[in-house]
């Protein structure tokens, strides 16, 4: 077994204003004067062991706390929350083919896309910001808490808290990243199932993975790395890859919605027009027609008819 | 006693003199007017704050981004009930009729200000009819739509699709309310005369003759309500 060991030599980056590419609801910044190197965190879904340990560094890190539940009888945790940004999504799944039972466990999370919808959708200035090594991350004090990230994303990721009303989900850890470690998750991760480095590094690792899975019998291992986003900062190792749907509904072909774009593209520009045609026509209308006064004959005439009134009983 | 036409009224009432006033809207309808308005106008403006990034600076108006979050969804309450109170008011005076669509079809005549082409008019024109139910009908719209995508008390109700379709719907429906609205204002402020009849209460003889004449008959022949 020639498996390359997980990256240790994490990129060392200051992830500061100056590397952000993408804005919500702004301009487009300046060319950042240096680019950082893409990176990636990759799930090798086939290692994974559903200890939770990466749930665990996730609250940890972050310092979030999440009330004791109740054991409803299965592994999962309910759901993403305000706090979690990380869980572990538990399929119990029978190959038609071989007729075993599969535990597939896939840790979700946000994907970070290089085209990400939640940021599309953000109307607060500067709330979501993209760097340019590819974390997309949520400034907390810019957030308005309207929710419109949620219809944004194509994996129904973020999660806006009760609490503060503040739009909340993984940030790839930006903060650890930016001093050169690697997500807590990924260190605490126990199999190597999820490794962080950079892009390029991942995806190589992936191959191996992968060839290493078809020579084991799945064939249609393979990556996740969506174009429809162009592409993901979190990718993962699937062994059926053809059919991620399988792994508790992972989108197969996922895109930012269509009615998003409308939203935010044809419905923005042509609905100012609208408003400003409107406008524009009774200012004009009023320009070459001027108001519409009522002449001294038509109060003669209405006096005629009150005065005829008086005369009636 | 004489029937009551459908578009007069309680408190509509010609008051002899020089000129002839004639009482268009009671202190009742005017409150319940203006509280609508005002509450469509900050929802105007805090919507758009949030619909094109080049107004976000609105959200100042109204204490900042969070703040406009907060408060436009109730601003939408008030306006769902302020026009309900309109709609039980007025519906009646707003029912189509076969005039209006004479009128309608001279619109170019409208516009151009020669009334005298037109069939006399009662105490609405099919313009103002066409606001009002235009107006209607997208209050319902916006208040559903509203309430898919009012994150804060009916995220969990509805599914992330269906927050998605709203959040479209309700900014279209709110673009043709806004230009609806511009028609609205402007139509009050080209025909001079017409904005006393929501504040002070009454329009002079002369409005009512040039304007609604039909309406100003069936005021003068005593259909009133006793």
């Amino acid at each position: 077994m020639d498996l390359p060991n997980p990256n240790v030599h994490n990129p060392k980056v200051d992830l500061t204003e100056r590397d952000v590419i993408l804005r919500s609801a702004s301009p487009l910044p300046p060319p950042p004067e240096r680019k950082l190197t893409s990176v990636a965190k990759l799930i090798d879904v086939s290692k994974c062991i559903g200890c939770k340990a990466c749930q665990s560094a996730c609250l940890e890190w972050n310092n979030m706390r999440e009330e004791v539940g109740v054991n409803t009888g299965v592994y999962d945790n309910p759901d993403l929350t305000p706090n979690m940004f990380t869980l572990m999504r538990f399929t119990e799944w029978v190959n038609p083919d071989s007729g075993n039972l599969e535990w597939l466990i896939r840790k979700d999370g946000c994907m970070h896309c290089e085209d990400p919808g939640c940021l599309k959708a953000c109307p607060a200035p500067g709330a979501i910001v993209q760097y340019s090594n590819g974390i997309v991350d949520f400034v907390h004090e810019n957030c308005i808490g309207c929710g419109y990230c949620v219809k944004g994303c194509p994996f129904n990721i973020p999660r806006i808290s009760k609490v503060d009303h503040k739009a909340y989900k993984c940030t790839l850890c930006s903060d650890r990243v930016a001093v050169g470690q690697g997500p807590a998750c990924a260190k605490a991760c126990p199999t190597h199932c999820i490794s962080f480095g950079t892009k390029e590094e991942m995806l190589q690792q992936a191959e191996g993975r992968i060839k290493d899975l078809k020579s084991r019998g799945f064939a249609n291992a393979g990556v996740y790395d969506p174009p429809g986003v162009r592409g993901t900062h979190v990718i993962y190792v699937l062994h059926h890859a053809d059919k991620p749907e399988i792994y508790a509904g992972l989108p197969n072909n996922p895109r930012i919605s269509p009615l998003v774009d409308l939203w935010k593209g044809g419905a923005k520009y042509a609905g100012m027009a609208v408003i400003a045609i409107t406008a524009a026509f009774g200012l004009l209308h009023h320009v070459v027609s001027g108001p519409n006064r009522v002449k001294p004959e038509d109060e003669e005439n209405a006096k005629k008819l009150a005065g005829a009134k008086g005369r009636t009983p | 006693m004489k029937a009551q036409p459908y578009d007069v009224m309680p408190g509509d009432k010609v008051n002899p003199g020089d000129p002839v006033t004639v009482d268009r809207y009671t202190t009742g309808a005017r409150i319940n007017h203006w509280i609508t308005a005002t509450s469509l106008v900050l929802l105007a403006l805090s919507g758009l704050s949030l619909f094109h990034p080049s107004l976000f600076f609105l959200t100042a108006l109204f204490g900042g981004g969070d703040f406009t979050r907060f408060i436009h969804p109730w601003l939408g309450v008030v306006l769902f009930f302020g026009f309900f109170g309109l709609l039980l008011r007025f519906w009646r005076a707003n029912l189509w009729e076969g005039a209006d669509n004479t009128w309608l079809a001279r619109i170019s005549d409208v516009l151009r200000d020669k009334e005298e082409r037109l069939p006399e008019v009662g105490k609405y024109n099919a313009g103002q009819k066409m606001v009002f139910w235009s107006m209607s009908a997208l209050i319902v719209v916006l208040i559903t739509s509203g309430i898919v995508i009012w994150d804060r008390y009916f995220s969990d109700a509805f599914s992330v699709e269906q927050q998605r379709i709203a959040v479209l719907v309700h900014a279209v429906a709110a673009v043709v309310m806004i230009s609806i609205w511009i028609v609205h204002v402007y139509a009050a402020i080209w025909v001079r005369g017409t904005i006393g009849a929501m504040t002070r209460g009454h329009v002079t003889g002369g409005w009512a003759w040039r304007h609604h004449r039909k309406w100003l008959r069936e005021l003068v022949t005593g259909g009133r309500r006793s």
